[in-house]
């Protein structure tokens, strides 16, 4: 396995309530979540807000130490690593972003920010370098000297995947990269993404509340609610088959560009929320 | 543009002021010091060579006025940069790190701006000292604070941004993100609280001043010339009139140089 | 029956740059008509024309919007504003922003029903309560006394649902209602909306760039590209038989979870650049 994770839980501090000294209460956001991928497999994580999804990425890449359970990368207990020790592991596990706008520095050029990932990471980070970088993403050299605010949001995802491929990891955490895409933008992006996978072996985990997005790119698809994991499989027998309840619910919300008189008043679920 | 208008003239007239301070000695037509009973309170233009009026001892208004701008810039300068450095450190330490750098720093600010600003300023200087050092030491005591609360607010919203947690993801160390990543987008607000903070350092040291706690009282500080033309305003109104158009067009543009800055520094990111 | 909303040959520009390139739609009553396209197509741009809310520097160049009979490009602002919430409501799309944070959620509603149908507030609340009730809020009377950020998403969209047909408008505006949403919440609010448009037989316009929302609750739909109108019709008519490459395109870049086989297609370069000629870009 390359990275494993066994029955993590994770609490953080309530930010809604107020101390005036000392420590505060903590909520628990994940709850004995266990989790494995192999090198070269691609993983969904689908959930809705407030499932954990997001924080189970960021758990994986060690951003967060968990609060129980251990985390394993290529058969390493890091759980409690210091930074230390995880600084020469950070270039082999990496994360895109699903806001290009706030993950991309408003104040350094492109060409500044992929240099930095370079050079922290002992990379060669020439101007050549990196257009070779850019390249790969499908942008040209000029971007460079660009400001993310001067590219378009798609151009910025590009950087972003950028910024998280020129390390050469073998694991990727991509959280939502494609909400708030345009469709066919989005379809853009995932080609891309697909590509480098492809050819490059990585490891992927593709953080999305979009289940035709994940059935499309990823083998196995893990359902998330509330901090834990409800069901999880192979992609094709979860949509075959969803043994849990709430993955039915999920489907069936799903709104199809086809019409299908009845499918509005279909209700899985009586829980109005 | 008029975006772009403000920041020339505050600091076209900043420049202005930089470049009369200097070259004082060259520009005032005669020694500020010098008096000459003869033409004392001569209203502007009526002695020759006295185009602003001479005050009650028969100095020159107009050189006085020249020679208090460097007082008046020294005093902007050196103490607004030195509150600026002293805020912004414990302001970003507190806002990056939390927790009890975070506590420590917030209360310290709360019970430091809990005491009258004025009257601080004006006990500090008493114990210390008259003198142009008490003066700076004075307004950095007291309104570092100023710095150290708006530069905690924008760090603390800077550091949330994913692009720290990105850097972070990256494997680069705390320190670094810091000054690296978070400092660059907090520089903005804090160079316009600079230009604001300028223009308070002068008020301060006119206050100062004209309560006689400034530097000596020999050398001309707009303070001081305004405490003196207060008691002679209906026969000389001239001397009270100028020091204190001087302070106000210094103040007015130290504020416009911050507005303009505020402005041009912010769609420059959202163009 | 002439429409209810009768758009001809609208046209909008920024300083720099048009929006909106002679846009003519109709709407029935009744109706539900989608405004479909991607982010900058002008879908937003021709509801906010209609309401009249358009922000300061966007102007209407050409055209008129009719609305039962009445050109609301030429209304003076006051009779514009008497239109407002009375014939024409907007369901907003960000429940979050769209709502006071400093008020309570009763005080919201009751407005227009104080202001506009001229109740005072007893007769208002009671109104608002049984809104909340059509809307299926459950335990309505404690909703009344809350804030806006002590609902959920799903709850404030429900309330910007009241709030929108509270005075029973002809037209109702909905700009990306479900955009911001769970899924599994849009399908309930979506039902909602619908439930309400039938019961109350209002004209619906909606915008959307969700082709799927599009087949589930549109009757007629309008395909924006570049602020040009590409193709017009009957919904099911052109998802099964799309007349323009673009929504053709469209389709099939939009992933499937019933397709697994399916090979999501970006809308191709060359297919960008021609829609730019033909819009005149």
């Amino acid at each position: 396995m390359l990275i494993d994770a066994r029955n993590i839980s994770l609490d953080v501090p309530d930010m809604g309530h107020q101390v005036l000294i000392g420590h505060r209460r903590r909520l628990r956001i994940l709850t004995n979540v266990s989790i494995a991928l192999k090198k070269g497999e691609t993983v969904g994580l689908v959930g809705e807000s407030g499932s954990g999804k997001t924080s189970l990425g960021r758990s994986l890449l060690r951003l967060y130490a968990p609060s129980e359970g251990q985390l394993f990368f290529d058969g390493q207990d890091i759980t409690h690593a210091s930074a230390a020790e995880l600084k020469p592991l950070r270039r082999r596990m990496q994360m895109i972003f699903q806001d290009p706008q706030s993950s991309l520095n408003p104040r350094h050029t492109i060409g500044n920010i992929l240099a930095t990932a370079l050079k922290l990471n002992g990379m060669d980070a020439s101007e050549k370098s990196i257009a070779a970088v850019l390249d790969r993403v499908g942008l040209p050299s000029s971007t460079i000297r660009r400001y993310p605010h001067q590219l378009s949001g798609g151009q910025r995802q590009r950087v972003g995947i950028a910024r998280a491929v020129a390390v050469k990891p073998e694991l990727v955490v991509a959280d939502e990269i494609v909400s708030g895409l345009d469709v066919s933008t989005q379809a853009q992006v995932l080609d891309l993404l697909r590509t480098l996978r492809d050819e490059m072996g990585l490891a992927l985990v593709f953080i999305s509340h979009d289940l035709s997005v994940v059935r499309y790119l990823c083998e196995r698809v893990v359902i998330m609610r509330s901090g834990g994991i409800v069901e999880e499989g192979r992609t094709p027998d979860v949509f075959a088959h969803p043994r849990s309840e709430f993955t039915r619910t999920l489907i069936a919300s799903i709104p199809l560009p086809e019409i299908r008189p009845g499918w509005l008043d279909e209700t899985a679920t009586s829980v109005e929320k | 543009m008029p975006r772009d208008l403000r920041i020339w003239l505050g600091g076209g007239f900043i420049l202005f002021l930089i470049l009369i301070a200097i070259f004082a000695p060259l520009l005032a037509p005669f020694d500020p010091l010098e008096q000459d009973l003869m033409a004392a309170t001569a209203a502007p233009g009526v002695e020759p060579g006295h185009w602003l009026g001479t005050d009650s001892l028969g100095r020159d208004l107009l050189s006085r006025l020249i020679y208090g701008t460097r007082i008046a810039l020294t005093v902007a300068f050196v103490a607004a940069t030195l509150a600026c450095l002293l805020g912004t450190t414990l302001g970003l330490l507190a806002g990056y790190y939390r927790g009890w750098v975070d506590a420590g720093v917030s209360r310290l600010v709360d019970i430091w701006m809990a005491f009258p600003p004025v009257l601080l300023s004006i006990l500090l200087v008493a114990v210390l000292g008259a003198g142009l050092t008490s003066v700076i030491v004075a307004i950095v005591v007291i309104d570092w604070t100023r710095f150290a609360r708006v530069v905690r607010a924008e760090t603390k919203q800077q550091a949330r941004l994913e692009y720290a947690e990105a850097a972070s993801a990256l494997g680069m160390g705390r320190g670094a993100i810091l000054w690296r990543e978070v400092l660059p987008n907090v520089l903005p607000v804090v160079l316009v609280l600079l230009s604001l903070e300028m223009g308070i350092a002068v008020i301060v040291e006119a206050i100062l001043s004209f309560v006689g706690l400034s530097v000596s009282t020999d050398m001309p500080t707009w303070g001081g010339m305004i405490a003196e033309g207060r008691q002679i305003i209906y026969q000389a109104w001239w001397v009270l009139v100028f020091p204190l158009g001087a302070l106000f067009l210094t103040v007015l543009a130290f504020n416009q140089l911050g507005d303009g800055l505020r402005q041009w520094l912010d769609p420059m990111l959202k163009r | 029956m002439s429409p209810v909303i009768d758009i001809r040959n609208l046209s909008a520009r920024t300083a720099v740059s048009p929006i909106l390139r002679d846009v003519s739609l109709s709407v029935n009553a009744g109706e539900v008509m989608a405004l479909v396209g991607e982010s900058g197509a002008g879908k937003s741009t021709i509801a906010k024309a209609v309401l009249g809310i358009l922000p300061t520097g966007i102007k209407v160049t050409g055209g008129n919007i009719i609305f039962e009979g009445t050109d609301l490009l030429v209304l003076s602002p006051p009779k514009l504003r008497e239109m407002l919430g009375v014939r024409i409501a907007l369901i907003p799309q960000d429940p979050l922003t769209s709502l006071n944070p400093a008020r309570r959620i009763g005080n919201q509603l009751t407005d227009g029903l104080r202001l506009r149908a001229g109740m005072n507030r007893k007769q208002a609340f009671d109104k608002a309560l049984s809104l909340l009730n059509d809307v299926h809020i459950r335990e309505p009377e404690r909703v009344l006394e809350r804030y806006p950020h002590e609902l959920s998403g799903g709850m404030r969209q429900r309330v910007l649902i009241a709030q929108a047909f509270s005075l029973n408008p002809h037209v109702v505006i909905a700009d990306e209602p479900t955009t911001a949403l769970d899924v599994t919440v849009q399908k309930q609010v979506l039902r909602l909306i619908r439930d309400m448009q039938r019961e109350h037989k209002t004209t619906l316009l909606f915008v959307t760039h969700d082709l799927g929302v599009v087949a589930q609750i549109c009757d007629r739909m309008t395909v924006l590209y570049g602020g040009k109108v590409l193709e017009q019709g009957v919904t099911a008519e052109i998802l099964a038989n799309p007349q323009s490459s673009y929504t053709r395109a469209l389709l099939a870049a939009s992933p499937r979870y019933d397709q697994p086989e399916q090979s999501l297609k970006p809308v191709p370069e060359t297919l960008i650049a021609e829609l730019k000629r033909e819009i005149g870009a």
